[in-house]
């Protein structure tokens, strides 16, 4: 009796963890037939809005709000952060390019896309370092001003949403180097991209509300 | 029943597949919407040295509708929900707005757009 219910236990583990593994192989679906996954982080984006909502309507209400230190007019150097905008700019383009191919099942495209795409992230991370140096060095802190504050959390936020960005690209290409990519690699790589997107568009706003338009 | 139910949800799903499959944008098309998004910004950056005495106003709402226009672009064709099924739009929309709304409230509460 005691072996036929072990038998009965495996087998229902073993149907249970095939299961389990054919829904991540082909993306779990639910009834309406969508993605459950891709479901998940168009959901998470939309409450990411409201996590930049804050922190932007924050900056907004204390970026005129200069008691002591230098204000945002003596800090901002428009040219330098309007290329950087334009690498992520570009990199929205480089990531497109990185689905498609993955759809296209074109594996050394989609891995030089990547790889492009990481490294222009990279150097916006590293412009950004850059500028937040500069402004320390002229005199702004985090606590210097609410100013100073609102702006290093507003941008900072951001500048570590585009770091795990670059640390989700570069763990994707080692991933489909060694072939053990989960789920469907097509879906895995659009997954991503979205949250790279998602990236771009937060920094559209950020650079025209806290650098182009005049406190 | 479990069947039937079954039958549904592959049915549903490759109806999704289908649908998804319909889009199929070159790298050409791609590329064309980023020249326009840097020219975009390139006006952006243009307009933000601009300071007219006639409309000080006129730089800042023309900058805010460019915002808008390059952050749709972006959405609708990079992130494909002019494509993609309408739930993705509908859960990515009332986020946003949402946030617009409750954030615009709260701005309102603190008097920014008088100061």
């Amino acid at each position: 009796m005691s072996d036929v219910l072990d038998t009965v236990t495996d087998s229902g583990h073993d149907a249970h963890a095939d299961h389990g593994h054919a829904d991540v192989e082909h993306g779990a679906h639910g009834s309406s037939g969508l993605s459950n996954n891709k479901l998940a982080m168009w959901l998470f984006l939309g409450s990411d809005c409201l996590l930049f909502g804050g922190l932007i309507s924050t900056y907004m209400l204390y970026r005129g709000r200069v008691q002591r230190g230098p204000n945002p007019n003596e800090l901002y150097n428009i040219p330098f952060t309007s290329v950087s905008s334009f690498v992520l700019l570009m990199s929205s383009l480089t990531m497109v390019l990185a689905v498609t191919a993955a759809g296209r099942n074109d594996d050394r495209r989609m891995r030089i896309w990547l790889c492009t795409t990481a490294f222009l992230g990279s150097l916006f991370v590293g412009a950004q370092v850059f500028e937040f140096r500069s402004f320390y060095l002229k005199g702004l802190g985090f606590t210097t001003n609410l100013f100073g504050s609102s702006f290093f959390t507003l941008t900072g936020f951001h500048g570590v949403h585009v770091t795990l960005g670059v640390i989700m690209l570069l763990s994707i290409v080692g991933m489909t180097l060694r072939g053990k990519i989960p789920g469907r690699k097509a879906e895995v790589v659009e997954l991503i991209g979205l949250y790279w997107h998602f990236v771009d568009i937060v920094w559209i706003v950020i650079f025209t509300l806290v650098y182009l338009i005049p406190s | 029943m479990t069947a039937a139910v079954e039958a549904h949800n592959e049915h549903a799903v490759e109806v999704h597949h289908a649908h998804a499959g319909e889009h199929t944008w070159t790298d050409k098309k791609y590329v064309m919407v980023a020249i326009y998004l840097a020219i975009m910004t390139a006006v952006e950056v243009g307009l933000s040295y601009l300071h007219p005495s006639f409309a000080p106003w006129l730089p800042t709402v023309m900058l805010i509708a460019i915002m808008i226009g390059k952050f749709v672009t972006v959405v609708l064709f990079f992130m494909h929900l002019r494509f993609d099924d309408k739930m993705f739009g509908r859960l990515f929309w009332s986020g946003l707005i949402l946030a617009v709304v409750v954030y615009v409230a709260a701005l309102t509460t603190f008097q920014l757009w008088s100061s």
